[in-house]
Formats: C-alpha cells, structure tokens, sequence
C-alpha cells in the first residue's frame, strides 16, 4: 500500500499533521492589540493583583500558517459539499449559501442582544414570521425559538409539560418512550426530573398501542415520539396513539427529528401532538457546522403557550417586541435563541414557500423509497413497506455469511466516497444502516451510493478481508478508540 | 470458551470463587468477549457492602455500559484497583487477573445455588 | 424546485421504481384525518435576487451596535474579529460537515477540537476541557447539575452578583426537582467571603460565582473557593476568556469547575447567539463532566489521530443515566474561538486584555468628571463598570443613540434617586470615540 517509490521525500502529505501549537516560532505573531491611547494604568492594581503568573501557552502563528493549518485540517473532512452523506436522521442536506451571506449581514450580526427594542425591528421582524411559518408547518401555535439544539428543545416542551401539570395539581412522575427512540430522550426524561417507562415496537416497527395503554395512567406526564419514527415509518395510528395519551391527561410530544419527510402533507398538531421540537439545522438547511451550532424550537398548543419560557419577539401594536408569556417557565438560555442560525432558515422559508416545503418532503420521500427499493434485494430490510425520508436496513445477512459488520461496509463505503449511513441506529435493528438521502441530491448520486453499496454486498460474499480492513483511502485509518478512551489525552502538552 | 469448574457462575456473567468465607467476584471470560475491549471499571470501596442482585459497579467499552451485578451478598473486604489503570486486564485474564472484589460471604446458601461451570456453558450457548 | 435537482422525468422514473403512480401514494399511512388537504399558508418562494434583497433590506432595519459607538456589554462584547476567523469559519469541509463520528474523514473537526480544548484548559488552569456547550448560561447550569452528581448532593448556592439570565436559567432548569438552588445576596458590588460560608452547610453541592460579575466587579475567588472547599462542596467559576489573558486563572486558584461565555473570542454578538459556552474541569471529575470531548490516539498505522472519546458519558449510549441530554456542542464556534485565540497568540491577548482594562477605567473616571455620574462601590473591575447616572437613564440613553453612541446598558430606574448604567470597553473603542462621547454626555 506504501506510495514511497512514487511520493519524493519532504512532498506535502494528506492525512495526519502538527498541531497548531507545533507550528509557527516564539515571536511570530497575526494580530496585535492596537497602539494604547489611553494613559497606561497598572494592570496588577487595577485588577485587584490577580495577574497570572505565566502566559498561557496559546499558538504563536502567522496568519498564513493559520490559513494553511486550517486548508489542511479541512482538507481531512468530509462535509455535505464533499459528497453524499445519507446519515440517517440526519437531514444532511444542501446549506444554501444565500443563508450564509443573510447571517453574516452587519445588520444582523451586529447586534447586540441588549439593544434597544426600536433599533432591532427587523431582527424581531424576522423572529416572528420564521415563528409563524414554522406555526403552520407544524400545525400547533405557539412557537420560542430559544432553544439551542433539538435535546435542548426536547428538555423545553418537557418543562412546559411539568408546569402545566403542576399548575393542575400534580406534576406527574413518568415520561413513556418507545423503544426506538432517540438516546436524547430518556436523557431529557431524567433531566425532567421524571423516570422513563420504555414501552416494546410492535412487529411493524411501530408502536404497540396495547403497550401503550398497559403503561398508560395518570403518573404518566407526556408520551414522546418521533414520527415518522426512527425506522423511517410514519405510525398510521397516530391519532389513536394521542388520543390515548390525552386520555389519562398526559401530553404527546414529537420528537421533530424527522420532520423533512412531512411538511405540507400532514401536521404534528393535525396528529394530536401538543408539542414539537424542530431541527433547523436539519429540516430548514442551516449547517451542521461540525456539531453544532443549530437550533430547536418548540412549538406547542394554544393551551400550552403561556408556559414558554420567554422572552418571545411578537407583533405589537406599531412594529414588534419582545414580551414573556405569563405563567412561563423562565428561561432556558441567555438572550433569545441561536439568532444567527434563525436568519438562515428563515432565507430557507422565503426562498422555497409554502409549495416548495411540501415539495421538498415529497423528493425526501420519493428518494428514500427508490434507495429502499434498489437495495432491498441484497440488503435485509426488516420492516420492508414504504417508508418516509428514510429507511433502515440490516447488515445481518452479510455478518452471517462473510462475518462482514455494518462497521466495516460503513468504513469500506468512505473507500468510495461516500459518507456512511448512520449505523447500529435504531437499537431494535441488528447491524442497522439507517438512510436518509435528502430531497437535494441529484438521482446520479442516488444511483452511485446504490451502485457502491451492491458492490460492497459483494465483497462482503467474495473477499470479505477487504471489506473489514476498510478504509484505505482516508486521511487516517482505523482509529485504536479503545486506547483513547483508556489512555484519556484530552489536550496537547509539549513533552506529548 | 473455557469457564473453570473451580468456581460458580451467575446469570449475569459474573464468576464466583470462594475460599472460607472469602468470595472473589469478577465477569465471565464469555462476558468480557460480549463487551469487547474494557476501557473502564467502576468499583465500589473496601468496606461497603454489597447485596445478591443489587448492582455494584459498571464496566465500560467504548461504546457500551454494563451494570455489574452482584451474585451475593457481603462486605467487601478488598477491591483490584490495579483495573483502574489497566482496564484491559478484564479482557486479558478475566478468571484470575481480572478480578474485581472480594467479599466477605455473609449467607453461603447464595453461592450455593449458582450455576457450575458446565451450567453456564449451557446457559450461554442457548443464549 | 429550487434546490431539489430531480428532473420530471426522473420523478417519473423514480415513481415507477417504487411502484406507485403519484407522490401521494407514499404517505397512505397518514390517516385522512391528520392529512392537510390544502397549501401551507406560506408566502410563495422568492428567486434569489429578490431575496437577496429583501434580506438585505430587513437587516437595514435594524441599527446594529457595530454601525454604533457602543458601550454595551452586560455578555455580550464587541471585540474585534480578525479576518481570518471568518475564512476558516467559510471552508465548507467545516461547516457543511456533521459531528464527527466517522473519524477517518473527520480529522479536520477532531483536531480543531483537541486544539481548542487545550486552549481552553491554558486560558482556565484546568486539567480537561470538553469540545463546548451552547453559551455560558448552559455551560453553568451543566456545571451546578455536575457539581451534584460529583458530590451527591443536591443544593447549589449561586452568587447573586451573577448575570440575571443565568440565574434564571439556573431556576427554570432547577423547577425540574433534580437540583435545589439558593441565591447569596451581596452588597457593595461583590461578594464577602463570609456570607458565602455562613451559608454553606454539608447539602451544598457547589458555590457558583462569576468574576467579572454581572456588574463588571472582580470576586474575591481565592476566599470563596476556600469557603467552598472548607464546606466540602465545588467551587465554579465564570470568567471572561479575554480577561484571562492576563488574569491568574480560576484553576490556580483551586476551582473545580470554569465555565464562560466564549463569544468575546472571535464571535459575532449576532443578537447574543449562536455562541459557545466553555466548560473546563479536574481530569479526576472527567467522567462526570457533561458534553462530547475529544482525545487523542493512533490509528492501525500508528500515527497520532483524534477520536471522540469517553463517549459512555452521552446520551446514545447511556440514555436515561447519562450526565446530560446534551447531544451536540457549538462546534463552529468553538473553532472561531481556537482561530481567534491562534491568530493574537497569547501576546495578543494579553495586549487586548490590557487595552479594555485601560480603556474602561479612562472612560469611568472621565464619565465620574463630568459630575453626572458617580461611583456605588469602589472594587476592582476589569473592563466593564456600573455607575449610578443622576437622571433619567433611559432619557439619557435614548438620548445618546441619536448621537451614534449605544450607551450601555441601563440596569435599574428609580423613581426617586439615580439611575444605574452599566458600561463595557473593548479594545475597538478609541480615544477619540471615548472622548466623543463623555463630551456629549457632558452636553445633555
């Protein structure tokens, strides 16, 4: 495997590389504080003789090795504009670069969180139609967008919940989950202060209504779904699922991970839902950014708005405001929201309508569905019926007959190209390989990932080595976890 | 998959070895093949006291967690702290090396009824 | 169509792939009744051009702070951001990427992580640092549930000398029953060390303090951490990264948690978000601390690579158990911080440290010279300072904004006696503009 006749020595090299720290020399500099032009003070005096002894060991770079070292660590990652990246509950679609230049505008980036009301129109402006519409879209009024993540929205509406109840008399001590649900869940349970009561998957993939009701009674608090759910499955007895929760007085709440697959086609409020939580960083096209930033905001029932935390931008009398609601939980953040990530889906909004969101959840759902048909004859797939936006299939046959994991395809897949799907998700499905392709792939892309997969399906039969000492191609190899894990090197140090 | 007959096992993947009154508890060689590489063993100290069926740590790999429960009930007179720095030792050597505590038996009638080694290897291969 | 490349024809392909005639066949299982048999209620789509404009226009009805001379801090600070953070933050293998899970095509986001968590743990004088959270106000409540499991206790007492958001974030979180929480009054600007160990018992999981506090005046952290120890609880520290350029960092001091607001290091306000929280703590607490971290390893080539590690801790894996629901950090953020920290290296920030430190003192006494405002407390500050304005604050302000400046914030109205300001300098702000500005107010 060794390119050593071909690479000249000292020729630059893909893959592992200093760190920033290992770069650059002592006294090389970027940006320097400006000339003072205030009488100097003493700085020990001033802040009380807390100076630090030594300077922290930051990086000491030009700003042309920083531009490198970061062309080089990007050149290690693979993005949505790399190629493919059907990661399952993902939404991993295309980031619209108008979105990027919107947040980026002065006139939005610029403000500071404490300016006065009257100089930042425009920005409640835009926090209350992106409200709005994501009000319609999900069919349940009342809209914060101050959540900072999806778990963060989650933990949200589950507090709305507890101070609803409470506010009945009794705040209630269980959360009911199914069992494909996404770990953030039960984590948002326990954080909630309540237990979580998992109930089975009937033999469909979809909830066991008889489970239900057995778990269901009046210590219950809310019943938490993704639907469509984590194996791509819109539950077809949704409404008999809700109306059993409000039955015992309990909430429902979706899980709106997966919403891409249904806007303009059916509506969590619709359903019976009093609660959702939205990815934008999924289903409204605002990046990944790596982890993060995104943003979940939570839309709920008429009934249940007074308790969002607050402050919520709203429409005033002249122009807009920003007004807490009555009995609200208080705040779940500083300021109001990951603004700039707002701005981006609320570009997203305006560029594609009303008709062009029921479009986009009509190509997710067509595209999944075609994958699902064009591998579902070398690939298992254990709940095999028309998905939504994704599907999940089972690696077990290929573990079966060439001991190939869905570990290793995922690996050989990065040999061809292609970000892998998630793998071992939902837990109910063995060696699972879970596939979201997203409206914004091109069919040529679809075919290709089909085309990489059904020849890996045959390695895995003919030459099932090569598949397990995947990746060959990629910047590094197979990573030793168990070592990071034991050994635990959190930071750099110079000796290291 | 050798599981010695010199001791007893519990249905979940612990081993029991006991001498006097003193029990020596760690995982299954089966156990430790189940959870892949052992990157991380949490244990209770010397003096607690720990109750048949109640949990008394958890054991780590990568990307899984797994209670460890305890087969009986007894003070702990001794813990391996040496699993502390190298977890891998419940991989390498998890019948004799890879122990995990000793207790001091309070009821024997519990190890008693454990299951033998030819048991265990009954009961893991019908899964 | 826009963004969606799939042509008619092979929509209709596609179609007779799958088997059905029309799109709509694909959603039979929603029942009829949850179906909406009618367009969304959303404005039609606009072509670029036309949404370029109208976003261009929408933003022009805001005034922002940076088209200002401002003074307002109160968490938000406005630094200056070298060019070059934007660059790295506009490499789409950055931001178009997802968390990095597949390590072998993730190096990029792995190491940028390991970097600034190293960074993190230089400016704090801690052991380990995780890849961040989603803004300050998060990162101290995580520290106070942290701070629980690590203690088994379960009753924080929080400085009420700190950011009134955070207090009430800490409220909201605490409604859940998983943590009591209990506020320590303070008079004269700051804590006294004594009223925190008066309030400490063995049921305190952690004392929580800011220094900088919310009204820019430095703690007495040294004997507050002391007081803590003393009682068996955790000592958790906010502070302010800039200032930790120059300032002895809360880990030398004793604290067992640090945690900040992350958006002075190379963030825009953005209207107070997306920014970071940062979050540093022992390596002997690790295994409680919350939030993805990365670690270093090697790969089967034995060269050095990063992996996300002690994943064990997160909800994937230990869901109801694990130490928070947390599933994703502010990634993008974090790497803005390791970019700007990177570009002024540590000379930089010490120098920019030292010039809002500077430049905050010369505006308070100028402001103190006009006779209009005057000191409530005289205690070491860093660069961000209350003063009581004796008038109408909010007059003055308004006032103040017809002249270009944003003067602060206002904290409090009185009826009948003054007002309290709060003013934050950085480093952007001239002498000129300073000058500029006391005579205005001088003027009013």
């Amino acid at each position: 495997m060794t390119s050593a006749h071909t690479t000249p020595t000292g020729a630059p090299k893909r893959g592992p590389r200093e760190l920033i720290f290992e770069l650059g020399a002592p006294e090389s500099s970027c940006v320097l504080a400006p000339e003072m032009d205030v009488p100097e003070i003493d700085l020990s005096a001033a802040l009380g003789g807390a100076i630090r002894s030594a300077a922290p060991a930051l990086a000491q770079v030009t700003e042309l090795e920083i531009m490198r070292h970061y062309a080089h660590l990007a050149e290690m990652n693979f993005g949505v504009d790399s190629g493919f990246y059907p990661l399952g509950s993902c939404t991993m679609k295309y980031n619209p670069r108008i979105n990027e230049d919107a947040a980026r505008l002065e006139g939005f980036a610029g403000l500071h969180p404490y300016q006065p009301v009257d100089t930042i129109q425009g920005a409640l402006q835009l926090m209350v139609e992106l409200s709005e519409s994501l009000a319609e879209v999900s069919g349940l009024p009342g809209v914060t967008l101050q959540p900072a993540a999806g778990a963060h929205g989650e933990l949200t509406a589950l507090m709305c919940f507890r101070a609803a109840h409470t506010a009945a008399g009794d705040p209630r001590k269980k959360v009911i989950i199914p069992n494909t649900a996404h770990g953030t869940n039960p984590a948002t349970v326990t954080m909630c202060g309540y237990e979580t009561v998992t109930i089975p998957s009937d033999e469909r993939g979809l909830v066991d209504l008889e489970a239900l009701k057995a778990a269901l009674d009046e210590d219950v608090a809310a019943f938490m779904l993704t639907n469509p759910n984590t194996l791509g499955l819109f539950d077809p007895q949704i409404l008999e699922i809700t109306a059993a929760v409000h039955s015992v007085g309990a909430y429902a709440y979706c899980d709106g991970a997966n919403l891409n697959a249904v806007m303009g086609k059916t509506r969590p409020g619709d359903q019976g839902f009093d609660a959702l939580h939205i990815n934008l960083h999924k289903t409204f096209s605002t990046p990944h950014g790596g982890g993060g930033p995104g943003s979940g905001p939570v839309c709920v029932t008429a009934d249940l708005a007074r308790f969002l935390p607050g402050p919520l931008p709203v429409r005033a009398e002249e122009g807009f405001s920003l007004e807490s609601p009555e009995e609200s939980i208080g705040r779940v953040r500083s300021f109001y929201g990951n603004f700039g990530v707002l701005v981006r889906a609320y570009a997203y909004v305006k560029a594609l309508g009303g008709e062009g969101l029921r479009e986009v959840s009509e190509q997710a759902v067509l595209s999944a569905n075609y994958m699902r048909v064009r591998l579902n004859d070398v690939f298992d797939v254990p709940f095999d019926r028309t998905c939504m936006h994704e599907f999940v299939m089972s690696g077990a046959r290929q573990k079966r007959e060439g001991g190939v994991r869905t570990l290793d395809m995922a690996k050989r897949l990065l040999d061809y190209g292609f970000h892998p799907p998630t793998v071992y998700f939902p837990l109910l499905v063995e060696e699972a390989l879970m596939i979201e392709p997203t409206e914004t792939e091109p069919l040529s892309a679809l075919d290709a990932f089909i085309g990489a997969m059904r020849a890996i399906a045959e390695e895995a039969a003919s030459d099932a080595d090569v598949v397990k000492g995947a990746p060959y191609t990629t910047p590094v190899k197979r990573l030793d976890e168990a070592r990071a894990a034991r050994e635990t090197i959190l930071r750099y140090r110079p000796e290291q | 998959m050798a599981h010695p007959n010199d001791r007893k096992y519990s249905n979940e993947h612990e081993w029991v070895l006991v001498d006097g009154d003193v029990a020596t508890i760690g995982i299954t060689s089966f156990a430790q093949d189940q959870l892949g590489e052992v990157v991380y063993v949490d244990l209770p100290d010397a003096g607690d006291t720990i109750t048949a069926g109640d949990t008394f740590g958890e054991i780590e790999s990568v990307k899984s967690v797994s209670e460890l429960f305890a087969p009986v009930t007894g003070e702990i007179l001794e813990v391996n702290d040496g699993l502390a720095d190298t977890p891998e030792t419940v991989n390498k050597d998890p019948h004799d090396a890879g122990w995990m505590i000793k207790v001091k038996l309070d009821d024997a009638s519990e190890y008693d009824g454990l299951m033998s080694a030819e048991e265990y290897d009954d009961f893991v291969t019908q899964g | 169509m826009r963004y969606i490349p799939i042509t008619c024809e092979q929509r209709e392909a596609m179609l007779r792939a799958v088997g059905v005639e029309q799109v709509d066949d694909l959603f039979a299982d929603v029942p009829e009744a949850a179906r909406l048999n009618r367009p969304l209620d959303i404005e039609p789509g606009m072509s670029e051009i036309e949404l370029a404009g109208h976003l261009r226009r929408l933003s022009a009805e805001n005034t922002p702070a940076t088209w200002l001379v401002s003074f307002a801090g109160a968490g938000i600070y406005d630094h200056y951001i070298p060019s070059v953070v934007d660059h790295v933050l506009r490499k789409p293998e950055f931001f178009t990427a997802y968390t990095p899970y597949q390590p072998e095509v993730s190096q990029g986001t792995l190491q940028a992580i390991f970097e600034y968590q190293t960074m993190i743990c230089e400016l704090t004088g801690m052991e380990v640092a995780n890849a961040s959270m989603y803004d300050g106000a998060t990162a101290f409540v995580e520290a106070a549930l942290m701070a629980c499991r690590v203690t088994k206790r379960g009753r924080v007492l929080v400085a009420g000398s700190v950011h009134p958001e955070w207090i009430e974030t800490l409220d909201t979180y605490a409604e859940s029953g998983m943590l009591e929480v209990d506020v320590i009054d303070f008079d004269g600007g700051r804590l006294a060390a004594v009223d925190v160990a008066a309030a400490l018992d063995d049921t305190v999981a952690a004392v929580l303090i800011a220094s900088p506090n919310f009204i820019g005046v430095l703690e007495d952290v040294e004997g507050i951490i002391a007081a803590a120890h003393e009682a068996g609880a955790l000592a958790v520290v906010a502070a302010n990264p800039i200032l930790l350029g120059v300032m002895t960092p809360p880990g030398e001091m004793g604290a067992d948690i640090v945690v900040g607001e992350g958006q002075p290091l190379g963030n825009a306000m953005s209207l107070g978000g997306p920014d970071l929280g940062f979050f540093a703590c022992r390596e002997k607490n690790v295994r409680q601390m919350p939030g993805r971290v990365v670690g270093q390893t090697v790969d089967t080539d034995g060269e050095r690579a990063f992996v996300l590690t002690l994943s064990t801790r997160e909800q994937h894996i230990r869901r109801e158990k694990a130490t928070s629901n947390i599933c994703s950090n502010h990634a993008l953020n974090a790497l803005a911080a390791a970019v700007y920290l990177s570009a002024v290296g540590s000379e930089g920030l010490a120098g920019i440290a030292r010039a809002c430190v500077a430049k905050a003192h010369y505006l308070r006494d100028q402001l103190i010279a006009t006779g209009k405002f005057s000191a409530v407390w005289d205690e070491a500050f860093g660069y961000e300072f209350a003063l009581a304005y004796d008038g109408d604050a909010m007059d003055l302000h308004h006032d103040l904004l017809e002249k270009g400046f944003l003067a602060g914030v206002v904290l409090e109205t009185a009826e009948d006696g003054p007002d309290l300001m709060l003013f934050a300098v950085t480093e952007k702000r001239t002498r000129a503009e300073i000058d500029a500005f006391v005579k205005e107010v001088q003027a009013l």
